[in-house]
Parts: structure tokens; C-alpha cells; sequence
């Protein structure tokens, strides 16, 4: 049998291969150089690999083939296992970005006072004469940096993926080095490493229902690629319940990934459990590369199938939003209330998932719902990254104070960083002026024109709520008086560095800037155009 | 000078000098900060007046500026005003210097800088609220406007004021969203007949399926209920004054809460007329409601800015009912209302707050007898409160008339309803006044004196305006009748022709 070598066109790849190598290398360093001098390659390595990815993207993306009078544009390369196309790079560009913060955040020295916020060597039991001795001679895991770049190489390759292998592969290379992360907190480590057990096995058993589900629809179309698989769906070849049950199961599977209820539960003990910084870069990146891979396999493969699966979404959407919204409101800790606001946020993006449409039941310059989601999902990483990086900030003397009782009168003690994280939780409420705002809108609008008018209302209903416990924390920072709970010491902020404070600013800057010009970024997010099929 | 952006200028004055003032605390004295606020709020209430000055009253909407905004979305910023918005704008800018005087030292145990740039950033974005002739923008500013109202509420104040921002900022934000929902159904619609966009020029040019519009004004008439407020989604109002300053009040009350009767004129009327005729039953039931049932809870409260705060449950009822009488004298009166109704309330609360201060309580059944310590307090307070009882020679009689013969022109028993309102109206005012101010003085009011010349100077221009719009109100009514005219033409409803004895028409012709 022969044997023909495939073809790689490595000019399109190269921002994800360049992130896969740097990942490679930061293995080396981690064996080779000695350990003092690991902390400065390895940081500035990540941050130089991402931000030439980044840099990469732009240029890729300036240069994709034109298809159909702009209705799309891109390639699909390496034997049509990897879609090159607009909505792919426009999602590697923003993971990219909040892969950059998520460096600066786990770069960050200052606010644990020399050393960074990951365990200093997580083989100690917690509690040990070990844990102290790792402590007192300051050790650090500097494998933090490669897990990262593997986890956004993952990220990368899940929305591109043109067949259910690499899908499965994409999803499995990004979740690893997530499960090991979410581990490695330096403070109330039980609680770090309880949240990465949960989320592996919950991950685990998710990743089997995926793989289930792939194997069920290739034995409905006999491919594993898109392209057929739509195909076969048009056709209506073989047996419709092979596809259904597929279907569903690779549903859950993808689900699960971006928080969406009934498969939210592991969203708030890991939210909480992890370092702050790996839930920040987690909670703007997995759903980003969750949300395209959910978008690309619903669109592309099962397109022509939507009958079946929007009803199915429909009813996702509005057991999340409401899920979220009503479990947020009776939270205590700041990283939970988070946490399940973010499955909330997942109900609305879901809103927009299911508003899709026919190129030719949209009128001209409607906007679409691919280009609504990707708006949305733009405006959300912002908001959770610069979230969770002002979380890291107020602490007390046990490290970050997370529940609300320390977050009693902030907005008096540090009126800056409380307002700066006021303004993020209004961008979350989908306050005017702020770049929530306009994403939700999009989303709604994209909904009700497909005629999801229940979900909208749906939708309306758990913002009011959602809107509540937003605006309670702000009615915690800055209205309340009176002292604390007995036994109780109110949360200070600590002043961070300027990786920290760079993060903050560039999610404030964008918040503001997308809610009040959001033209050109939606406009973008128009340009890229439809999947490739 | 006909390209100049006045109203862009207009908006953005008050927006610098919200930050300029939030900065500075950084420089010196907090009186500089509020002498910022103050100069800053003369500033702008110059250029009012020279927009008015330049404003054509048989011209329709003028000053436009259009420029796109959000191209994907089809939205523009879009700014215009008639002779409705030109009235609200002239009644913003000229509010807020005065509640800066009157509450010179409202927040000083507090901070000042906050307080004056919050009222700053309020007027800007209420500015742009009666200017905007974009619907998206005009969604946009009207929930931006809560934030700064949100913080005025919640920051300064009473004890409770925190429960009373969140519930204040709960209703408003659960209106704006069912108005969102509409907002958003206007797109859709807007895109399925061509082109999508919000300029309201475009809208009302739409034509819209019969469900699609009913639903889609429901949807903004909702937002403007809860705004006005109506009955039955008032209950923010009488915490939110309680526990507010007077200063805040004045603010939202006499100039927020007009945004939803403003909204229901220029939004629901000039977007959605055949539903507006549609939906006049129910919405003249709810305006009677109010009237009679606001009335009614106000004379029971013990608290005079709950009072004050629900007597204007009532007034909104008579604006909301001059509205919906469909007819010109109604549309005319009821813009009239907004702006005595505004006066007429601010003067009341601010004396109100004067009172406050000096006795140390708000209770009524505390405060006696202080006529005889504060004669021009309580003899301003007296032509305050008439003028809201609508006696003859005050402004508000000229407004109430209107849309009482509005009323009657409906349906004789929506008049005999409202009537009431005014007898009510009455017995809250003069109880109010014979409780508060008449008897005798008691021991340990030694202390209270008369109002001081920064007090009177904020009070005396409300009631001077008060009498002299009692007077002559035809400068108003010039600039609004053309408005009211074309906006129920394009509602497709024409006056009623005056029945007149046949042999009289024939001396006439």
C-alpha cells in the first residue's frame, strides 16, 4: 500500500504550531535550566509565543481567499481535517488575547509577596513539614507556563477543527493541562485540589459521551468529516436514530465544556477552587473554544438538521439562564457568584447560538448570529478576565478574601479598583454604554428574529434577576456600613504589579470602548463571514 | 451658525464638568468643586436659552444632527428637538442650578465632589434622553441615566437609602429591560421590511403588522409606567424620595420621571398610533387610578416627602390621561403639566427640605406651628403647595384646565373621575400646611430661622415661574401646539368640531 504524505499548509498554521512549539520548549527549559532562572525564560517565552501567534493570526487573517462574494472566506487545509476560515481566526485572535492576559496574571509576584500563586511544589501534602519547607525556600512550578500554552494550542485547534477526530483531540489537548492547573493553588490547596478532581472526572465522563456520540454519527454518515457528514443529513441516508442519539450525546459532551445547565455543576467549585489566575484565563478561554466548536459542529455538520437541534437548544438556553441567574442570587463567595453568573452568561450566548438563520431570511445588513455570538463572546472574556483579576487583588491576611462579609465597604477603603470592578459587573448586567450592552442586544436580536421569542423573553426575565445580584455587590462595596461580622476582617487591596494592573486596564479600556464604538469590532466579526463547509 | 452641533454642546458641557468636577477634590477646597457644578450648570442653562432662542415653533424638528453610529446595527446619533423636547431641555437646565444652590450643603458630611458630578453626569445624559431622535440612542442614555441617579440615591441620604437605590434601580432596570425587549422587536421588524434602522424618522415611516405593533408598544409603555410612574408600578416612588435628598428628588421627579410621559409621547404615539388608539381604554383606567388612588396615599402619609412624592403619583395620572385623550388640548395641557408639574414639585420639595433641616424630623405629626418662626418659608410653601392644587393664577390651573376639557371631551365619567383628583388635592395640601405650619409655636423652635438669601435664591425664580406661567402661559403652549398638532395628525385622530348652534355658524361664515 502506498503511502502519500499529507499536505500541511503550515502558512496558514503557523500561529497555532508556533504555540504548540513554544509549549515544546518550555518542556526544555523546565529540564535544563536551573531553577532560579526558569521563573524569567519561561514567562517571557509564553508572553513572546502568544503575543507572535497573535501577530500571526493578523496576518493569515489578512489574506484568506475570498469565497462567494465575501460570504465567506478562508481554506480548509490539511486534508480537510482543519478549517482555516474567518469566524476560526476571529476566535483565535480574542483567545489569543486573553491567553496574553492570562500570562500577566500568572506572572504576577507582588500580591503573595515575592512568589507567584501557584503551589511551590504540589507533590507535598498540604499541611506537611514538606508544603513548609517548599514554602520557606520559595519554590515555585514554573510548568505552569507550557500547561498554559498546551491548554491554548487546544483552545486553538477545537473551533478550527473540520472533523470529529481532531475535534476530540482538540478537546482533550485543552483540557489536560486545565484538570492539572486547576490543582496548583499555593493557599487552601484542598480546595484547589478537590476542584481539579471534580472537574477531571466530571471531564472525563463527558469526553466519553462525546466520543460516543462521534461514534454514532459516523456510523449514521460513514465520515467523520463535515463536509459528509452534512451530507448525509441532507440525504437523510441510514438510520435517523443513530444520528439523534449522537447527536445528543456529543451535545453533552460540548455542553458540558461551555457550562450549560443540567452540565454546570463543576462551573462553581472549580471557578473557586482554582488559582484566581487560572480561572480567569479559563473562564474567557475554554468558552470561547467551547462556543466555536459547539458553533462549527451545530452549523457546519448538522446545519441542515436544525429543526431537530434548535427546539433541543431552546430549552438548554432557558434552564441555564434561569439555572444561573437564580443560584447567583443566594451566593456568599465572590468567585461562586462568578462563577454561576457565567453559567447565566452561557444561557445568553446559547440565546444567540440558536438564532441562526438562512443566508437568504436575512435581510441585507442584518446582522447575523454567527457574528453576534462572536461579539458576545469578545465582550464576555473581557469583562470575566478583568473580573477575576480585580478578585486577586482584595485579600486579607489568609490571602484572597472571597467572601462578601470582606468585601463590606470597598468602594469607601479603595474607591479605584471598587469602582473599576463595579464597572465590569455593569458590563455583565448589560448596563448601556458598556460593551455587554451591545452583546446582549446582539444575541436577543439575533434570537426574536429567528422567531425564539419565548427564549427572549426568557432571556429578559433572568436579566432582571441577574441584574439583582450584580448590583448587590455593588450596594456591598459602596452603601453598607457598619462593621464587620463578628470575628471578622475586612479585605484590603493589595497594590499588584504592573502585569495586574496592565490586565485591569486593557478589560476596562475594552469594556468601555466596545460598549460605546462597537461598530468596528462587530463589523469584524460581519467580515469573517460564515463557516467554510 | 445653523451647522453649529448646539445640542451636542449642550450634552457634552454638563458630561465634562461631571468629570472635571469628580477631579477636584484633587486641587483644594471642597467648595471649589461645587462652585465648578454651579458654573458649570449656568453654562449650560446659557445655551438652553440660546437654543431657544433660535427654535422656529411652526418648523418641526430642528438642530438635527445625524451621524451613523453602530452601522451593523443601524444605528445613528441622532439628536432634534420639537417643541415637547425643546420645553423638557429649558425645564433640565434650569433645575439643576437650582437644586446646586438649594443643596449647597446637603453632602458636605459626605462627599460633595461625588455629589455635584453624579447631578452633572444625571443632567448630560438627561439632556440627551429629550434630544435623541434615534431609538437605540434613546434607549442607551435612558438606562444610562439610572447610574448616576442610582448613586445620588444610595450615597446620599437618609438611613435605608441603600434598600431604597436598589429597589429604585430594580424597577427602572426591570422596565428598561421589557423596553429592551421592544427596542430589539423594532429591529427585527425594521429589518424585515428592507433595510434595518432606529432613527425614528425611518420608524414611523414603517409598516408594522397589527400583533407586532400592540405587542411592541406594550413593551414600551410598560418602561414608561414604571418611569412616570403609573399605578400600579409606583411603589419605588414614595421610598425612593423618603430616603433621598430633597436635592435628588427634585432631579428624579421633576425631571427623570419625565422621560416616561416624554417617551410616551414622542415614542409610543409617534411609532405606534393605531395601537396607541388601541390601547387608550386601559391605559385612561390606569391614569385614573393613579389619580384618585395616589390622592388618597398621600393624604394618609406622615412623612412629607413620602406626601410630596405621591402627590406626584397624581399628577402623573393627569399627564398620562391628557395623553391618551387624544386630543389637542389634552397633548397641549399635558406638556404644560410636565413643566409646571416640574416647578411646582421641585419648589415644594426643596422648601420641604428646608423644613427638614431645621426641625430635624420629616414626621408631620412633629412638625407644628412654625409659621409664626419662618413666615416666608411658610408663605412660600403655601403658594407652592396652591400651585399644585391648581388654584386660578398659578401656572398649574392653566395646564389642569386642559386636560380637564380633554377629559370631559372623552367620556363625561373620566371627567367626573379626575375631578376628584383636584378636590383631593386640596385636602392633602391645605392639611399638609394646617398641620405643619398654622398653630402655635412650640418651646425649643427657638432656634429655627427664616430661610437665608442662598435658600430664597433657589426657591424664588420656581415660584416666580409659578405665577408668572399662571399669567401667561402662551409662550408654552406657542412652542407646543405645532408639535401636538402634526404628532395627532400623524396619530390620524382630529378634534371633535365645537357643537354650536346652527344659526350662530351661519353669523360666523
Amino acid at each position: 500500500m502506498d503511502f502519500t504524505k499529507p499536505t500541511i499548509e503550515y502558512a496558514d498554521l503557523w500561529p497555532m504550531l508556533v504555540v504548540y512549539g513554544v509549549a515544546c520548549l518550555g518542556v526544555l527549559v523546565e529540564a535544563f535550566l536551573p531553577r532560579e532562572r526558569r521563573f524569567g525564560v519561561q514567562s517571557l517565552l509564553a508572553g513572546a509565543g502568544l503575543v507572535a501567534a497573535l501577530v500571526g493570526t493578523i496576518l493569515v487573517g489578512r489574506d484568506l481567499d475570498v469565497l462567494g462574494d465575501g460570504a465567506a472566506r478562508g481554506t480548509i487545509d490539511v486534508e480537510g481535517t482543519i478549517a482555516i476560515d474567518g469566524p476560526a481566526l476571529f476566535l483565535w485572535g480574542i483567545i489569543l488575547v486573553f491567553a496574553i492576559g492570562g500570562v500577566l496574571l500568572f506572572a504576577e509576584r507582588r500580591l503573595e509577596g515575592g512568589v507567584s500563586s501557584f503551589a511551590g511544589q504540589a507533590a507535598a501534602l498540604p499541611g506537611t513539614e514538606a508544603e513548609r519547607q517548599a514554602s520557606t525556600r520559595g519554590l515555585e512550578h514554573t510548568e505552569v507556563y507550557p500547561l498554559l500554552m498546551f491548554a491554548v494550542g487546544g483552545m486553538m485547534l477545537f473551533p478550527a477543527a473540520n472533523d470529529l477526530l481532531t475535534m476530540f483531540v482538540a478537546l482533550e489537548v485543552l483540557s489536560l493541562p486545565l484538570y492539572l492547573l486547576c490543582g496548583l493553588a499555593r493557599r487552601r490547596r484542598l480546595l484547589s485540589q478537590e476542584a481539579a478532581m471534580k472537574y477531571f472526572m466530571l471531564g472525563a465522563f463527558s469526553s466519553g459521551f462525546f466520543i460516543y456520540g462521534i461514534a454514532l454519527v459516523y456510523g449514521f454518515a460513514g465520515s467523520m468529516q463535515f463536509a459528509d457528514i452534512n451530507e448525509a443529513v441532507r440525504n437523510d441516508l441510514g438510520n435517523d436514530a443513530l444520528l439523534l442519539i449522537g447527536l445528543g450525546m456529543m451535545s453533552v459532551g460540548l455542553l458540558f465544556k461551555v457550562g450549560a445547565a443540567p452540565f454546570h455543576q463543576w462551573t462553581p467549585d472549580v471557578y473557586q477552587g482554582a488559582p484566581t489566575a487560572v480561572t480567569a484565563f479559563m473562564a474567557a478561554g475554554t468558552k470561547i473554544a467551547a462556543f466555536g466548536a459547539l458553533l462549527r459542529l451545530f452549523y457546519v455538520a448538522f446545519g441542515s438538521d436544525r429543526w431537530t437541534w434548535q427546539p433541543m437548544l431552546w430549552v438548554i438556553a432557558i434552564l441555564t439562564m434561569v439555572v444561573g441567574a437564580v443560584l447567583a442570587v443566594v451566593q456568599t463567595d465572590m468567585k461562586r457568584m462568578l462563577a454561576y453568573s457565567s453559567v447565566a452568561h452561557t444561557g445568553f450566548l446559547l440565546t444567540g447560538v440558536l438564532g441562526v438563520q438562512q443566508a437568504t431570511e436575512l435581510s441585507d445588513g442584518e446582522i447575523t448570529s454567527l457574528q453576534a455570538v462572536l461579539f458576545y463572546l469578545t465582550t464576555y472574556g473581557f469583562a470575566m478576565i478583568g473580573a477575576f483579576a480585580v478578585v486577586t487583588l482584595v485579600r486579607d491576611s489568609g490571602g484572597e478574601a472571597t467572601t462578601f462579609a470582606r468585601w463590606q465597604g470597598l468602594g469607601r477603603r479603595s474607591p479605584l479598583v471598587a469602582g473599576l470592578f463595579a464597572f465590569f459587573l455593569l458590563s455583565m448586567a448589560g448596563i448601556p454604554l458598556t460593551a455587554g450592552f451591545v452583546g446582549k442586544w446582539a444575541v436577543f436580536t439575533v434570537a426574536l428574529s429567528a422567531g425564539a421569542w419565548p427564549v427572549v423573553i426568557a432571556a429578559i426575565l433572568c436579566s432582571i434577576v441577574a441584574v439583582f445580584f450584580y448590583v448587590r455587590v455593588i450596594v456591598l462595596m459602596f452603601f453598607v456600613d457598619g462593621d464587620p461580622a463578628p470575628g471578622g476582617e475586612l479585605a484590603v487591596v493589595t497594590r499588584p504589579s504592573v502585569l495586574t494592573s496592565a490586565t485591569i486596564v486593557v478589560g476596562v479600556a475594552a469594556t468601555l470602548v466596545l460598549g460605546v464604538v462597537p461598530g468596528p469590532v462587530l463589523d469584524l466579526a460581519g467580515h469573517a463571514g460564515q463557516f467554510l463547509r | 451658525m445653523n451647522d453649529f452641533p448646539w445640542l451636542t454642546v449642550l450634552i457634552a458641557v454638563p458630561l465634562a464638568g461631571a468629570v472635571l468636577t469628580a477631579l477636584t477634590p484633587r486641587f483644594g477646597a471642597a467648595t471649589l468643586s461645587k462652585q465648578v457644578a454651579l458654573l458649570v450648570s449656568l453654562v449650560t442653562l446659557v445655551i438652553g436659552i440660546l437654543i431657544a432662542t433660535q427654535y422656529d415653533a411652526g418648523d418641526g424638528m430642528q438642530l438635527t444632527e445625524t451621524h451613523t453610529w453602530i452601522k451593523p446595527l443601524g444605528v445613528h446619533y441622532a439628536l432634534g428637538v420639537d417643541g415637547l423636547g425643546l420645553l423638557m431641555i429649558l425645564l433640565t437646565v434650569a433645575l439643576v442650578p437650582i437644586v446646586f444652590v438649594a443643596s449647597w450643603h446637603e453632602a458636605d458630611d459626605r462627599s460633595p465632589a461625588a455629589f455635584f458630578a453624579w447631578a452633572l453626569a444625571l443632567e448630560a445624559f438627561a439632556l440627551c434622553v429629550f434630544a435623541a431622535t434615534d431609538v437605540f440612542l434613546f434607549y442607551v442614555v435612558f438606562e444610562a441615566t439610572l447610574i448616576p441617579a442610582y448613586f445620588l440615591i444610595g450615597g446620599f441620604g437618609r438611613e435605608g437609602r441603600a434598600f431604597a437605590a436598589l429597589k429604585f434601580l430594580m424597577y427602572q432596570l426591570g422596565g428598561g429591560l421589557v423596553l429592551l425587549a421592544a427596542v430589539i422587536g423594532l429591529y427585527v421588524v425594521s429589518s424585515d421590511a428592507g433595510t434595518p434602522s432606529y432613527l425614528l424618522s425611518d420608524l414611523q415611516q414603517l409598516d408594522m403588522s397589527t400583533t407586532a405593533e400592540r405587542w411592541l408598544f406594550v413593551g414600551f409603555m410598560v418602561a414608561f409606567i414604571v418611569k412616570a410612574p403609573l399605578f400600579p408600578l409606583h411603589t419605588w416612588l414614595a421610598d425612593t424620595t423618603e430616603k433621598a435628598t430633597p436635592g435628588t428628588s427634585v432631579l428624579l421627579v421633576c425631571v427623570l420621571d419625565k422621560i416616561g410621559t416624554f417617551g410616551m409621547l414622542r415614542f409610543c404615539l409617534g411609532m405606534f398610533p393605531n395601537a396607541s388608539q388601541w390601547a387608550t381604554p386601559v391605559v385612561i383606567v390606569l391614569a385614573l387610578i393613579s389619580i384618585v388612588y395616589g390622592a388618597f396615599l398621600a393624604i394618609g402619609q406622615d412623612d412629607i416627602l413620602r406626601l410630596i412624592g405621591l402627590t406626584s403619583l397624581s399628577h402623573f395620572g393627569f399627564i398620562t390621561l391628557g395623553i391618551f385623550a387624544l386630543t389637542t388640548q389634552g397633548g397641549s395641557g399635558s406638556i404644560l403639566y410636565m413643566v409646571n408639574h416640574g416647578v411646582g414639585t421641585a419648589a415644594l420639595f426643596l422648601l420641604a427640605g428646608y423644613l427638614i433641616r431645621r426641625k430635624g424630623t420629616s414626621l408631620i405629626s412633629e412638625i407644628t406651628g412654625v409659621e409664626s418662626r419662618a413666615p416666608v418659608l411658610a408663605g412660600l410653601f403655601l403658594v407652592a403647595g396652591l400651585a399644585t392644587l391648581g388654584l386660578p393664577g398659578l401656572s398649574q390651573f392653566v395646564s389642569e384646565i386642559l386636560v380637564m376639557i380633554a377629559a370631559f371631551d372623552y367620556h363625561w365619567w373620566v371627567g367626573a373621575v379626575a375631578v376628584t383628583g383636584i378636590v383631593l388635592a386640596a385636602i392633602y395640601v391645605l392639611w399638609l400646611y394646617q398641620r405643619t405650619m398654622t398653630g402655635p409655636s412650640v418651646p425649643g423652635d427657638e432656634g429655627i430661622r427664616d430661610l437665608d438669601r442662598r435658600e430664597l435664591a433657589a426657591v424664588v425664580p420656581l415660584v416666580a415661574a409659578l405665577v408668572f406661567f399662571g399669567f401667561v402661559p402662551m409662550p408654552m403652549l406657542h412652542a407646543v401646539n405645532p408639535t401636538v398638532e402634526s404628532l395627532l395628525q400623524h396619530v390620524g385622530v382630529t378634534d371633535d368640531p365645537p357643537t354650536v348652534p346652527a344659526a350662530e355658524t351661519e353669523e360666523g361664515h
